[in-house]
């Protein structure tokens, strides 16, 4: 029998605020344990929460990103449960009236578009850590855990999607749709390894053809981005094979354990907590005015699908291009603004060219020279010294013919980020202006064919790809100063 | 002069007159408390050391003639509020010596206007009680006759006031606990409007109920203390944005055509025949001084007690969840982490906490909830249509503040029914959050206080303070004393 997946993720997502959900704490990670708590996200008696309002803000922009309808009365409830990394007994989170409904995700998976339903997006507060005392080989004992109350607070979304994702790769591909949206919305950094990005999945399978759904388990842990598929993965194929081999799926929570590769069971239905959720007296029930849903909405960026369609629309830039550019929102915005630069200088020396080559031109600079920069730099795109005024004035050298695309990607590009300075004063100063003199470029065109019959009879024969030889020659002679146009009318002409 | 005997206003006219000094003032204070509270039981701390720092800046303001409303004015406070530097433990034994870090805003404010701490006074453990017999420590004892109890759960500030410890204090009201001591002890008591006053630092027992209010000698008093605490605090989101008047201006103002109501369902048959008459007489005091009694109605009075009892519970069994050993207070051995839960937690709290911590989950359970919790949610909402309703058609209404007087230590501990009956006038103003005064309206053959009970309007505490000022300016209950 064929079955099939049926999978819904539960994302949380740590949000981009300074402070904690409910009082002033800062959120920075990785500060020396209990530094960054005070009596009211370590729960003292007597203490009470208010809420972070760009916390609520944000929840309501992922919401708007999303698709959902924001709600106009929300409200917090309390999750009551026992743990030492949860100060109060309980967690506030919402529960009946959360903040965003009936949303969705379109995502391309395998060239098919599928549309993924979000059915909700809630505000709550993260717990804190347990460290246990190792038992073997490190310090201590192993008699004692520690608690660290810095996360305690941390304000989180949790992003709830429908039981729409039929695969792991599709459920991958909503992850890194909906990170990328998160980021770009700068709202949360989508970091897995620092669990600002953290996912549960509800996986079930079932025959294909079957309308219901079969039973579900909950797979918790899932912390990086490459064990998203991993395990739902192996929790498919097992739930797959419990079935064949006449067993039954029982509704439990299983964790998944990375090292070893497979999912474990954690807690089946009936020891399931009783959470008692209840509506949190301490916190006024949440009116969401419409000039504030409108506000928000207004100052959304330009989303990444619709600046992926512009791009190719408006620079016709290939798919490809347009999907590079847009992977981050600075990469995108960074193109956009050095496309702007290159054009401005372009119309002030009075130079026509078509928008689209010029888009094209600043597009390959990105990808296949600065993309590559960056990463033996590891810098993000606005650390370096390159900025788009300076990738623009480049451009612009390239399109007026003052200087070789060749000089371009190499000699101009990386003393640009040795030194910051302009490409035009660099080409100035290193003498890197393009020969255009056709009779200068006639001598070293003519002294290269000199120095080389053999390739000059075979060219002849007909093997035209030493044409890119000959060229390679010329430049080296010409120390990459001669237009590289002038160069092959001239070697056409003379070798026909 | 004995100067412990003084009201807020006698002792800020003999202070600013320099007839006395605030020293002078604590020290009658603490002899006061030295000489009696052996007997009346009613601090679990005294902060001396801190009273006479605060009792000496406050002398320096008076002298710079600077004084504020309750400079150098010695003020004891519930031990359910926190207090910088200062134990705070509910008069349980799982928060004995727990010190916090940090001022509740009302305190926060008397500091602010030159107040000085005298001490924390005892109460029913987590306020859950009527009595003070569920103090996790000790008992404390009615000054009028010391074999009963002064009423819960606020008793140790009702006592201290009434025997004259202090020259007023604070109390906090979830179901009755600031009105019913009072009454029972003979002093003002004012529960303010849910939200009138900050619960920054009011350690939880009921967060949809607790409210802090003022337990003082006089009804001007009480509007004295009501003046500083009240306004919206950012730090209690529950505290509302409503403009704050002087509520000390209306007192004196006649109350000529106030529609009084007087609910039907409060006086049934079978109550103490001796509150009845004693609240029938202060009725016509009222009438004779211009007032309209008109009789009303308030269908859903049956079921507040029910309501109360699961809602109360339900939101206390959350609100106690943080005492778990962990982080601070008291914590039991264990051999593992549920073991040291359960120890901690049965030997921490009192019997009574366990009770309501035991009904309240039970109550939010899941399959349970929508019996239990949302019932008792929506009966909420209809009582407190009945008092929109009945507000309609009067200004204020008035009843019995408690259905007995102060009864005898241990007669009804054994029967937690009983206890919870003690509230059954005070527990709907709670559930449909609107503002309360009990004053004194007479005594029992034994000599023992009867506490009158005016119901406001939604933030009218100026309505209620004008009839209460008006009635005590015509009478004398207020100025008996207990033999001590």
């Amino acid at each position: 029998m064929k079955y099939e997946a049926v999978i819904g993720l539960e994302v949380h997502a740590q949000m981009l605020t300074d402070s904690k959900i409910f009082c002033g704490c800062s959120t920075k990670f990785g500060s020396e344990p209990n530094t960054q708590t005070c009596q009211i996200c370590i729960g003292m008696p007597g203490v009470l929460p208010v809420l972070n309002k760009k916390a609520f803000e944000f929840a309501i922009s992922t919401g708007l990103a999303t698709n959902c309808k924001i709600s106009p009365y929300s409200r917090f409830a309390r999750k009551n449960y026992f743990y030492p990394d949860l100060p109060k007994g309980y967690q506030i989170s919402q529960y009946e009236l959360p903040i965003c409904e009936h949303g969705f995700l379109e995502i391309v998976v395998n060239g098919e578009d599928r549309k993924i339903g979000i059915t909700r997006i809630h505000m709550e507060e993260d717990a804190g850590k347990n460290i246990h005392e190792s038992t073997s080989g490190g310090q201590g004992s192993g008699n004692y855990s520690f608690v660290d109350l810095n996360r305690t607070g941390v304000p989180l979304m949790e992003i709830v999607s429908e039981p729409d994702i039929r695969s792991p790769k599709e459920a991958a591909e909503y992850m890194k749709k909906l990170r990328e949206l998160v980021r770009w919305i700068g709202v949360c950094d989508g970091d897995m390894e620092e669990g600002s990005l953290r996912c549960d999945a509800n996986v079930s399978v079932r025959p294909v053809g079957q309308k219901g759904y079969g039973t579900r388990a909950e797979v918790k842990n899932i912390n990086s981005f490459k064990f998203v598929e991993k395990a739902l993965e192996y929790e498919i194929k097992r739930q797959i094979k419990v079935i064949e081999e006449g067993g039954k799926i029982i509704q439990e929570t299983r964790l998944w354990d990375s090292n070893k590769g497979i999912t474990e069971s954690m807690r089946t239905k009936e020891e399931a907590h009783d959470y008692r959720y209840f509506p949190d007296p301490d916190l006024v029930p949440i009116t969401v005015e419409q000039k504030l849903i409108d506000g928000l909405k207004a100052s959304l960026p330009e989303l990444p699908d619709a600046k992926r369609k512009r791009f190719v629309s408006e620079y016709g830039l290939p798919q490809y291009d347009a999907d590079l550019l847009t992977e981050e929102k600075s990469t995108a915005e960074y193109f956009e603004k050095a496309l702007e630069k290159a054009v401005e200088e372009l119309v002030k020396l009075g130079v026509r060219i078509d928008l689209k080559i010029v888009a094209k031109i600043v597009a390959n600079l990105i990808i296949t020279n600065i993309f590559k920069h960056l990463k033996e730099e590891d810098k993000e795109i606005n650390e370096t010294p390159l900025t788009p005024g300076h990738l623009g004035n480049l451009v612009s050298c390239v399109a007026v013919g003052s200087t070789s695309i060749t000089m371009a990607k190499t000699t101009i590009l990386d003393e640009v980020f040795k030194s910051g300075k302009m490409p035009e004063v660099i080409v100035k100063e290193k003498g890197l202006i393009q020969i255009s003199d056709s009779s200068e470029i006639e001598k070293a065109v003519d002294e290269v064919i000199a120095k080389n019959p053999k390739e000059v009879e075979r060219f002849k024969a007909g093997d035209e790809k030493l044409l890119g030889f000959f060229v390679g020659q010329i430049m080296k002679l010409t120390k990459g100063k001669a237009n590289p146009q002038i160069v092959n009318e001239l070697l056409r002409k003379k070798l026909s | 002069m004995e100067l412990y005997r003084l009201n807020i206003s006698e002792a800020r006219e003999l202070l600013d007159k320099r007839k006395i000094t605030a020293k002078e003032l604590l020290n009658s204070i603490y002899q006061r408390i030295e000489s009696v509270d052996s007997k009346v039981k009613a601090f679990v701390t005294l902060s001396k050391e801190q009273a006479y720092e605060m009792a000496d800046a406050a002398q320096k303001q008076i002298n710079e003639g600077r004084s504020l409303t309750v400079q150098g004015i010695p003020v004891a406070i519930k031990d359910n509020m926190c207090t910088k530097g200062i134990r705070t433990t509910c008069s349980s034994k799982i928060l004995e010596n727990f010190i916090p870090p940090y001022e509740s805003a009302v305190t926060s404010r008397l500091s602010e206007n030159g107040y000085v701490l005298i001490g924390k006074t005892n109460l029913d453990e987590f306020a859950m009680g009527s009595s003070t017999e569920n103090s996790g420590f000790f008992t404390t004892r009615n000054p009028w006759d010391i074999e009963r109890i002064p009423g819960g759960s606020s008793g140790g500030s009702a006592a201290a006031v009434a025997a004259d410890e202090c020259i007023a204090a604070l109390g906090s009201d979830t179901g009755g606990s600031i009105r019913q001591p009072a009454a029972l002890c003979g002093v003002v008591g004012l529960k303010p409007t849910y939200g009138r006053v900050s619960r920054y630092g009011l350690v939880a027992f009921a967060s949809s109920l607790d409210q802090i209010g003022p337990i003082t000698k006089t009804v001007k008093d009480s509007a004295t203390l009501l003046n500083i605490i009240s306004g919206k605090d950012p730090f209690d989101s529950t505290s509302a944005p409503v403009a704050v008047p002087d509520f000390t201006k209306v007192l004196g103002n006649e109350i000529k055509g106030l529609k009084i109501g007087i609910p039907r369902e409060y006086f049934i048959k079978g109550m103490d025949r001796e509150i009845e008459e004693s609240v029938k007489t202060a009725i016509k005091k009222l009438e004779s001084l211009g007032a309209i009694p008109v009789e009303i109605s308030l269908p859903h009075t049956e079921y507040a007690v029910a309501t109360y009892y699961v809602l109360a519970t339900s939101e206390a069994s959350s609100n106690l969840a943080r005492y778990d050993g962990v982080k601070y207070g008291f914590r039991a051995d264990g051999k593992d982490l549920m073991e040291m839960y359960m120890n901690t937690r049965a030997q921490g709290f009192g019997a009574e906490v366990k009770r309501r911590i035991m009904l309240g989950t039970y109550a939010l359970s899941s399959g349970y909830y929508d019996a239990y919790y949302k019932k008792a949610q929506q009966a909420r909402t209809l009582i407190k249509a009945d008092f929109e309703k009945a507000f309609n058609s009067v200004d204020m209404i008035v009843t019995p503040t408690s259905p007995t007087a102060a009864f005898k230590s241990g007669e009804k501990t054994d029967d937690p029914l009983q206890m919870y009956l003690s509230d059954i006038f005070t527990i709907s103003v709670n559930l449909a959050g609107i503002p309360a005064i009990s004053i004194p309206c007479g005594f029992t053959s034994n000599n023992l206080p009867i506490g009158l009970q005016i119901i406001g309007k939604h933030f009218d505490e100026e309505s209620i303070l004008k009839a209460a000022y008006a009635y005590e300016q015509s009478t004398d209950w207020h100025k008996r004393k207990p033999n001590l």
